[in-house]
């Protein structure tokens, strides 16, 4: 029977890591918030790698974290291990990632939401949005619980209608054997949305102690403390090592030995599964002529013996997993703990949202994570925060907070979604950002905290730390613009030493020595400069010194783009009556619904022709309105 | 497509006598003209002048002298655009102009979009609500005209050409971005040694390009038009008088030409690259097959069709079978040795068959009738061709485009081997690839994410 469970601002439908932003996002900006999810247990669970960051992840993080989210702060506080990669490959590309220990991050992500003021958390399987006049109303769980809502977001992951496959074994159900959300589903069709099928999957998980590590290649963690937060609390951490091995021919022979019993093969699995996270079979026929692929074993925390086996996911039957596993080298006695399998589920394509993640057809209702057909838990982290900051900003009847693609990977990621045809889940990559060398993780916080602040999510402390970091980087390079070493000898000499020309004919600055790619504040001290700035400001001085030239490039192209972005759409344009379009330009525009001709101008599809002719109309259209 | 850029391109097709108009429009065009303007009448100050025409000659940036010129100083808002615009007519035929023009874009104008002039004349109120439709269609037609072009330049070999290199440049960025965002995976690292190789084959092939542009060869091969029709119709003969020196072999015998002659030729500065032909007709000698067969694919890419008939024997069936192929492109009925016979009334219908295309009498002996003949030639190529458009400005697009991609790769190189890191020369790389897709129309930014995933294996 149903019953009034009570009225929220924001109801927050998921508590994984979309769902987890959203609403400590939502409550922190005071509106009275419900999470409901599932199952209690498994708040922000890692169902796949228990692992953040990497490359373009890592800026997500900084980039969630310089906002006023969560996830980057509890990762550096339940990281078990820390990676600088792409150290040598530059700036842009730089980026952190973390093992964690996956039982602690969930328990301290719960324990953050349990104490978060204006949010409660609940188990509710849901099964129905109400909607009424165009906006959302309410939500209503199974057991008929109904709590009305001022806005509701769905981060609802891969649990819609979820489907887990290992060989010719399929069953209803989600990540980690969990209840699949049977009704939600159906009730998102019934308001109107068209869902599609993506399909994902995870490798095995095995036993520490069947391991041969006399016969794996050790991954320490770096020695040098890093956090991804700008204000982590963490300020030391011991560290866990994860370990290499790799396929052979051997593997291989089995896994093609069964091809007619791999479910990818079979056609059993017909849905779009992502390219950058292909199973071990999917590897060993695409890419036939390679020998061998690496595979990872992770800790999956400090009080287990599980380890998570990268490289290695597969829906292949149970005996050939073990088979596979044993072919590998340090694996030959391995006792397998969980089976690996590939899982199917429901999205709904993105071209049904905003570019503030409200969706088109319902006011009031979000969409963050999965659901939208992404994959990774930064990206669903990204999506969450800014679901929750725009569900609050709607009740509140405040604008929603748009970020560019000059803003941040967030802002990438979102366009993304409103202007391309996605077409397998989708991951953030560098590539992916046009600009990337403005977009980086040491400076999420110049890039976005002012933002955070003005939404009302950056808090005291944390913005009394930004400006003193902003204050450390302008007296910074102030300094090293002015800061004049006298040539003499020794510094001709010293320059000598570290092999670094021409020799200065006068006096020559900080700066410029700095613009050497050869000369890092190292070698600074070793010429003789004193009085540096201090180590925490460094690296980012050397960035913006070192590349700046790069960087004045691409801001130059980034002001350009906006000025497009500014140019709005009206909503309602009736795209099939506009002359001069080319015909699959218009149902591309009318399909995708772009809300400004820079949004327009990135649909594949639509050529520069197409944008002048809608400045066209679009001044046709300004003459026309009645003033 | 920002209104404070100042644009340029060529206004008019090259037309009578080699005149043609660069016109200048935006906020910098006076500044800009001033640059590369010398008055005859050294008192006078662009600055000054205003709605009349200055005698003078422009300069290149090394003070060379290219041609001589009217220029014509229009103010905001009484100009076409209602921006400042600057006209330079040239008066020397097609290099020059292109020269100018190339000399006003390095001042960092930008070439016109096509129909740009005239969409700026809409944008700032030039244009009543009405043309607006209007507009939206030339912008169309413009640029349908202008890939067109792309494609005909030296009958795709252009494209072709930068469709490869464009694709190694793809792969090469595919192999380095693929190992900046998978750097756990074992990609492999490319050594510098290895990008800068590859960097530099592809760089000589643009250059070797560029160099094409810079002698004019590929200005000169611009438009193709191909003299087609039946055995002994004289079209060898017609090729000889065009050109004014014995090219073809030219004999009674029908079938005398076996394979395609091309040769450079320029009537009033509008190059075009003229083309004899096998005739056409059924063989049973292979030889002469196979020359047809090349006839007809010349015919394919022809931007110019002259069609020769033969006024003595008249219009036979084989004149019929022709007009049929080539139907719907731009064609020039040429009748041919009209001091033999008059040509009987079925040429006009042929002619009526063929949209009306212009007829003209000729004869490759006598020589009459020739003028005409390039008379209807020009006018059916610039006809096809909407002013603003032209093949020069085309070309000159190119020739932009390549240059901006050659300075780019010079970058990587000499910043590869300075020891810069490798997320900076994917800037200039990935712009490099972008500049060539200016040409081919593609390089978006899923094709890279999709060489990625194609070319290495890749994630967990
Ligand atoms: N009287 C006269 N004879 C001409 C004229 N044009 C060409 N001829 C003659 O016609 C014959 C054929 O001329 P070509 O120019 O070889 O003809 P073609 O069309 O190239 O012939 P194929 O290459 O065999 O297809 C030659 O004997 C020419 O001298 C003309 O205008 N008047
Ligand atoms: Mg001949």
């Amino acid at each position: 029977m149903e019953y009034g469970a009570g009225r929220y601002d924001v109801v927050v439908i998921g508590a994984g890591h979309a769902g987890c932003e959203a609403a400590l996002a939502a409550a922190r900006l005071g509106l009275s918030t419900l999470v409901v999810t599932l199952n209690l247990d498994n708040v922000a669970l890692m169902p796949c790698n228990p692992a953040m960051g990497g490359p373009a992840k890592g800026q997500l993080l900084a980039e969630v974290d310089a906002l006023g989210g969560e996830a980057a702060v509890n990762t550096d506080r339940a990281a078990i291990q820390m990676r600088l990669l792409n150290t040598g490959k530059g700036p842009a590309v730089r980026a952190l990632r973390a093992q964690t220990d996956r039982r602690l991050y969930m328990s301290l992500m719960k324990n953050v939401l349990e104490k978060q003021e204006n949010l409660h958390l609940q188990q509710v399987v849901v099964d129905r949005i109400e909607v009424g006049r165009g906006a959302v109303r309410a939500v209503v769980g199974s057991c008929g619980a109904r709590f009305d809502a001022g806005a509701v977001v769905v981060a609802t992951g891969t649990y819609l209608n979820s489907r887990i496959i290992i060989g010719d074994l399929a069953y209803s159900g989600a990540p980690g054997n969990q209840m699949p959300a049977k009704r939600l589903g159906e009730s998102l069709r019934s308001l109107g949305f068209s869902l599609d099928r993506f399909k994902t999957g995870t490798p095995p998980r095995v036993h520490r102690q069947s391991v041969d590590f006399s016969r794996l290649k050790e991954q320490r963690g770096d020695a040098e403390l890093r956090n991804f937060s700008f204000i982590s609390p963490v300020k030391q951490r011991e560290q866990v090592s994860c370990w290499l091995t790799h396929t052979g021919e051997d593997t291989h022979r089995i896994i093609r030995d069964n091809l007619d019993r791999a479910p990818l093969f079979t056609g059993f699995i017909r849905s779009a599964g992502p390219r950058y996270c292909p199973s071990i079979e999917t590897k060993v026929v695409r890419f036939a002529d390679k020998s061998s692929h690496q595979v990872f074993l992770e800790p999956e925390g400090l009080e287990t013996l599980e380890m998570y086996v990268q490289g290695l996911a597969t829906s292949l039957p149970g005996d050939v997993q073990l088979a596979v596993l044993r072919s590998i080298p340090g694996l030959a006695k391995v006792r397998l703990m969980r089976t690996g399998y590939a899982i199917e589920y429901d999205y709904v394509p993105s071209f049904q949202l905003k570019d503030s993640l409200e969706t088109r057809a319902v006011d009031g209702l979000f969409l963050a994570g999965q659901i939208n057909g992404t994959s990774g838990y930064e990206e669903a982290a990204a999506q969450g925060l800014v679901a929750g900051i725009n569900a609050a900003r709607y009740v509140k009847n405040e604008p929603p907070l748009k970020l560019a693609r000059s803003d941040g990977y967030i802002g990438v990621l979102i366009d993304d979604l409103v202007t391309k045809t996605i077409e397998e889940p989708y991951r953030m990559m560098t590539s992916r950002a046009e600009h990337r060398l403005l977009l980086r993780q040491d400076n999420a916080d110049f890039r976005l905290t002012e933002k955070g602040r003005a939404i009302g999510l950056v808090d005291d402390g944390r913005y009394r730390s930004f400006q003193a970091r902003r204050q450390g980087l302008d007296d910074g390079l102030r300094f090293v613009k002015r800061t004049l070493l006298p040539v003499t000898a020794e510094l001709l000499a010293g320059m000598q030493a570290i092999n670094t020309a021409p020799p200065p004919a006068q006096g020559i600055t900080l700066a410029a020595l700095l613009r050497r790619p050869e000369i890092t504040f190292r070698e600074l001290v070793f010429l003789g400069a004193s009085e540096l700035p201090s180590p925490e400001v460094r690296p980012l001085l050397e960035t913006e010194i070192k590349y700046e030239g790069y960087i004045k490039r691409q801001s130059l192209q980034v002001e350009k783009l906006l000025r497009l972005e500014g140019r709005l759409l009206p909503p309602d344009i009736d795209y099939a009556s506009i002359r001069g379009l080319c015909s699959e330009a218009g149902e591309k525009l009318a399909r995708m619904r772009p809300a400004s001709l820079g949004q327009a101008s990135r649909i594949a599809g639509v050529s520069p022709a197409d944008i002048a002719v809608l400045l066209v109309y679009l001044e046709k259209w300004r003459r026309s309105a009645p003033a | 497509m920002y209104p404070d850029e100042t644009i340029a391109a060529v206004a008019t097709p090259p037309g009578e006598g080699g005149i043609g108009i660069v016109r200048v429009s935006g906020p910098r065009a006076v500044e800009v003209v001033k640059r590369v303007f010398r008055p005859r009448n050294s008192g006078i100050d662009l600055d000054m002048v205003n709605k009349e025409l200055v005698y003078g000659h422009v300069h290149d940036l090394q003070g060379g002298r290219i041609d001589e010129v009217l220029v014509a100083v229009m103010r905001s808002p009484h100009s076409y655009t209602r921006e400042d615009v600057v006209e330079i007519n040239c008066h020397g035929g097609f290099i020059p102009l292109k020269l100018t023009l190339e000399t006003v874009l390095t001042m960092g104008v930008r070439l016109a979009e096509p129909g740009e002039f005239t969409k700026r004349a809409f944008l700032n109120g030039r244009l009543d609500l009405a043309q607006a439709e209007a507009v939206a269609d030339l912008i169309r037609a413009r640029t349908e005209e202008s890939h067109r072009m792309a494609m005909e330049q030296l009958g795709g070999r252009l494209s072709g050409i930068v469709t490869r290199l464009q694709d190694d440049l793809l792969s090469l960025l595919a192999a380095v971005e693929a190992e900046l965002d998978f750097p756990t995976d074992d990609v492999g690292e490319m050594d510098r040694e290895t990008l800068s190789t590859r960097v530099g084959d592809i760089l000589e092939a643009l250059d070797r390009l560029l160099l094409s542009f810079a002698t004019g060869r590929l200005f000169r091969e611009g438009v193709s038009a191909v003299l087609a029709g039946k055995p002994n119709a004289g079209k060898s003969s017609l090729m000889n008088a065009l050109l004014r020196w014995d090219r073809a072999i030219v004999t009674c015998v029908p079938g005398t030409t076996r394979d395609v002659i091309e040769e450079t030729y320029v009537i009033r500065g509008i190059p075009l690259r003229l083309a004899d032909t096998a005739g056409l007709r059924e063989t049973g000698d292979p030889v002469e097959a196979a020359g047809i067969e090349r006839t007809r694919r010349a015919l394919e890419l022809a931007g110019l069709v002259v069609m020769v008939g033969d006024a003595a024997t008249g219009v036979s069936g084989e004149d019929r079978e022709l007009a049929s192929l080539v139907n719907g492109r731009p064609v020039v009925l040429a009748i041919n040795k009209v001091d033999l016979a008059r040509p009987e009334p079925a040429f006009q219908e042929l002619a009526a068959s063929l949209n009306g295309c212009p007829v003209v009498e000729v004869s490759a002996v006598t020589g009459a009738g020739l003028a005409g003949l390039e008379q209807a030639m020009v006018e059916t190529v610039t006809a096809g061709s909407l002013p603003g458009e032209t093949p020069l400005v085309a070309a000159a697009r190119h020739a932009r485009a390549l240059g901006r991609a050659r300075d780019l790769l010079q970058a990587v190189l000499a910043r590869a081997g300075e020891g810069w890191p490798v997320d900076l020369l994917t800037i200039d790389l990935r712009e490099a690839w972008e500049a060539l897709g200016e040409i081919t129309g593609s390089g978006a930014g899923a094709e890279l994410i999709d060489r990625i995933f194609r070319d290495f294996c890749l994630g967990k």
